[in-house]
């Protein structure tokens, strides 16, 4: 907030009701942060520092990173064209199919990895065809990948579908007047347009990847990815074990998710 | 030469019905219909953006009704330009030159080209949202002209600009057509047919009603929906010249005087029937035009009577019920007309 608008907002009389929407906003918030700066307080930086230094800790950090990275690579490979086609084509069966892409983030997460599970033990078709060229899905990183992207694909898919339906179809049949074929028009014309979109689903579906630890467990108890972690920890030695491994992760997940913000904001004379 | 033969195609609630006109090579083509006539549809439809149900499509002989959008070599003009937000002017022209099949000249070469003939090269670096209504509808001409199209359709281009941006752009529309580009636009606005066509075609609920010259359909309308939807009554094809600091249009017989800026002196002129005032014996007034008449027929209209009256050309004035009355016109009185140089609008051809 600008300073001429903090005076401003200081110079008007508050009425009842915005005090009574200001106090719910203050209670939302503090309900928020309470929690995770009583654990950020509780944490001194030396026990941080010595966490950090611990291989097993470092190495199911970078874990959960590149599985959760590698898994909104390969499936945005899928899901963008999936949520271009949801964009703009009418097809039958429509409302159920956007039903379907909404059911993961509704079903219970373990619930979802016992699913999986099913799906890719070494007596399933994908296990099996997984075996054939040496990788068995449970326990191996791959597998991880696959619990997580279950999860988190539906943000990369409705945030992208919204980006291609705000690009004015207009501006794809002129490209198509013009000679572009529908490939080129999609890249040239209706990617880049929904580009911000995408990138934001992109930074949604990385983050809600990293952060799952349900289905990942049922799939993956080892390797260990960091959520996973943090439980077994407070499982074999308590709160105060789990909490600087928690701290470090929040940490490392803020700086990523406002990295990847940061780059994804439009620069100032991109803005029009 | 593009020909249209019995093109239908049903939407829901809405349909072309047997949509035929041709468009010789050479002509500024009019289509010109009220919102929700079709016409956009009929552009869509030639562009290949829409199939239709039945009938074909001709472009020089070749049957492209289901040729492919990027194989028809039709030039099309959205009405918001749709101009890419994301590329500049220049990345815009390219774009269009990099569809070809085989560019003959220097991409960069030919975009400039281009933005010169259309005085854009100012802009070539500028980004779509900096630009103006009127720049960017010369971005969107220059960027379908850069693909030398075998036609060039334009649907509504003038309908977003203000005034005097009109003219500019009609004065920019006439010139690419003098340089021998074939065009067909479609408008709502019976004063951009007068002024930009050669030939008109009026379409009405996706059925084609009446075409001919511009001339023909304005003099002559075939049917009510014509002559009320254009709202014409006193057009008239003139010739202007200068007499002692006044401009003049003679029509037949007729010398009416009236105030324009354009230079060109053959043109078309429309009197408004409300704006031509008459009396039964010559009167003074402010008004600068006056001629004595026969009437021919009394007609009544929504609005009043309509009196139609000989004065060496035909005449038509509107007026109330009660006036006609009080005036006791009758068919066959000697009446004068009179009426303002304002009155009279001017249209070049």
């Amino acid at each position: 907030m600008k300073s001429s608008n903090i005076k401003e907002f200081m110079r008007t009389k508050a009425s009842p009701s915005d005090l009574f929407f200001t106090l719910t906003g203050a209670l939302v918030l503090l309900f928020i942060i309470a929690p995770l700066l009583g654990m950020f307080l509780k944490t001194t930086p030396s026990t941080l520092f010595e966490t950090a230094s611990e291989t097993e800790v470092r190495q199911s950090i970078w874990l959960t990173i590149w599985t959760s990275l590698a898994a909104t690579l390969f499936f945005s490979v899928t899901a963008i064209p999936f949520a271009y086609l949801l964009a703009r084509k009418n097809f039958p069966f429509k409302g159920l199919v956007t039903g379907i892409i909404d059911l993961p983030v509704v079903i219970p997460h373990s619930a979802a990895g016992i699913a999986l599970l099913g799906f890719v033990s070494r007596d399933s078709v994908l296990g099996q065809m997984g075996s054939a060229i040496g990788l068995n899905f449970i326990g191996h990183p791959a597998g991880i990948a696959i619990a997580m992207a279950f999860v988190s694909i539906p943000y990369l898919i409705n945030t992208a579908r919204d980006g291609f339906a705000g690009v004015p179809e207009r501006l794809e049949k002129a490209a198509l007047t013009l000679g572009a074929s529908p490939g080129r028009v999609f890249f040239t014309i209706s990617l880049p347009l929904a580009w911000r979109n995408i990138l934001s689903g992109l930074i949604l579906m990385f983050a809600r990847g990293m952060s799952e630890f349900g289905a990942v467990v049922i799939i993956a108890y080892h390797p260990m990815i960091t959520p996973v972690l943090i439980y077994e920890r407070f499982g074999a030695f308590g709160l105060k074990y789990a909490r600087p491994v928690s701290v470090l992760f929040i940490l490392i997940s803020l700086a990523l998710f406002i990295l990847f913000r940061w780059m994804a904001k439009p620069k100032s004379n991109e803005k029009s | 030469m593009l020909s249209l033969c019995a093109i239908s195609k049903k939407f829901p609630g809405f349909e072309l019905k047997e949509v035929s006109f041709t468009v010789e090579d050479g002509d500024y083509f009019i289509l010109l219909g009220e919102s929700g006539a079709g016409k956009s549809m009929v552009l869509e439809t030639i562009a290949g953006l829409v199939l239709p149900d039945s009938g074909s499509i001709l472009l020089d002989g070749r049957e492209i009704t289901r040729e492919k959008i990027q194989r028809r070599g039709i030039g099309l003009v959205f009405q918001d330009h749709a101009v890419f937000p994301h590329m500049t002017v220049r990345g815009n022209l390219q774009y269009a030159l990099k569809a070809l099949p085989r560019v003959q000249e220097n991409t960069a070469e030919a975009a400039e080209k281009m933005a010169e003939r259309l005085s854009i090269i100012s802009l070539l670096e500028r980004k779509p949202a900096t630009l103006s209504g009127g720049e960017l509808q010369r971005v969107a001409l220059a960027r379908t002209l850069i693909q030398k199209p075998g036609i060039l359709l334009l649907d509504e281009p003038l309908a977003s600009v203000d005034h005097q941006l009109k003219s500019e752009l009609r004065a920019l529309l006439r010139q690419i057509h003098k340089e021998g580009q074939t065009i067909l636009h479609v408008t709502h606005d019976f004063e951009e047919a007068i002024s930009l066509g050669s030939r008109v075609a009026v379409i009405n609920n996706g059925m084609i009603v009446q075409e001919g010259t511009t001339h023909e359909v304005f003099e002559h309308p075939r049917s009510n929906f014509v002559a009320g939807f254009a709202g014409i009554k006193n057009f008239f094809r003139v010739t202007l010249s200068v007499k002692n600091g006044k401009t003049k249009a003679r029509t037949g017989p007729v010398e009416i005087e009236l105030i324009t800026e354009e230079n060109e002196t053959e043109g078309f002129i429309i009197i408004r029937a409300e704006d031509l005032v008459l009396s039964r014996e010559p009167v003074d007034t402010s008004m600068v035009n006056h001629f004595q008449g026969t009437i021919q027929r009394i007609v009544p209209s929504r609005s009043g009577c309509e009196v139609t009256l000989d004065a060496g050309i035909l005449f038509t004035a509107l007026v109330t019920s009660t006036s006609a009355d009080q005036l006791g016109l009758r068919e066959g009185n000697s009446v004068w007309v009179h009426f303002k140089a304002t009155a009279v609008k001017y249209f070049c051809l």
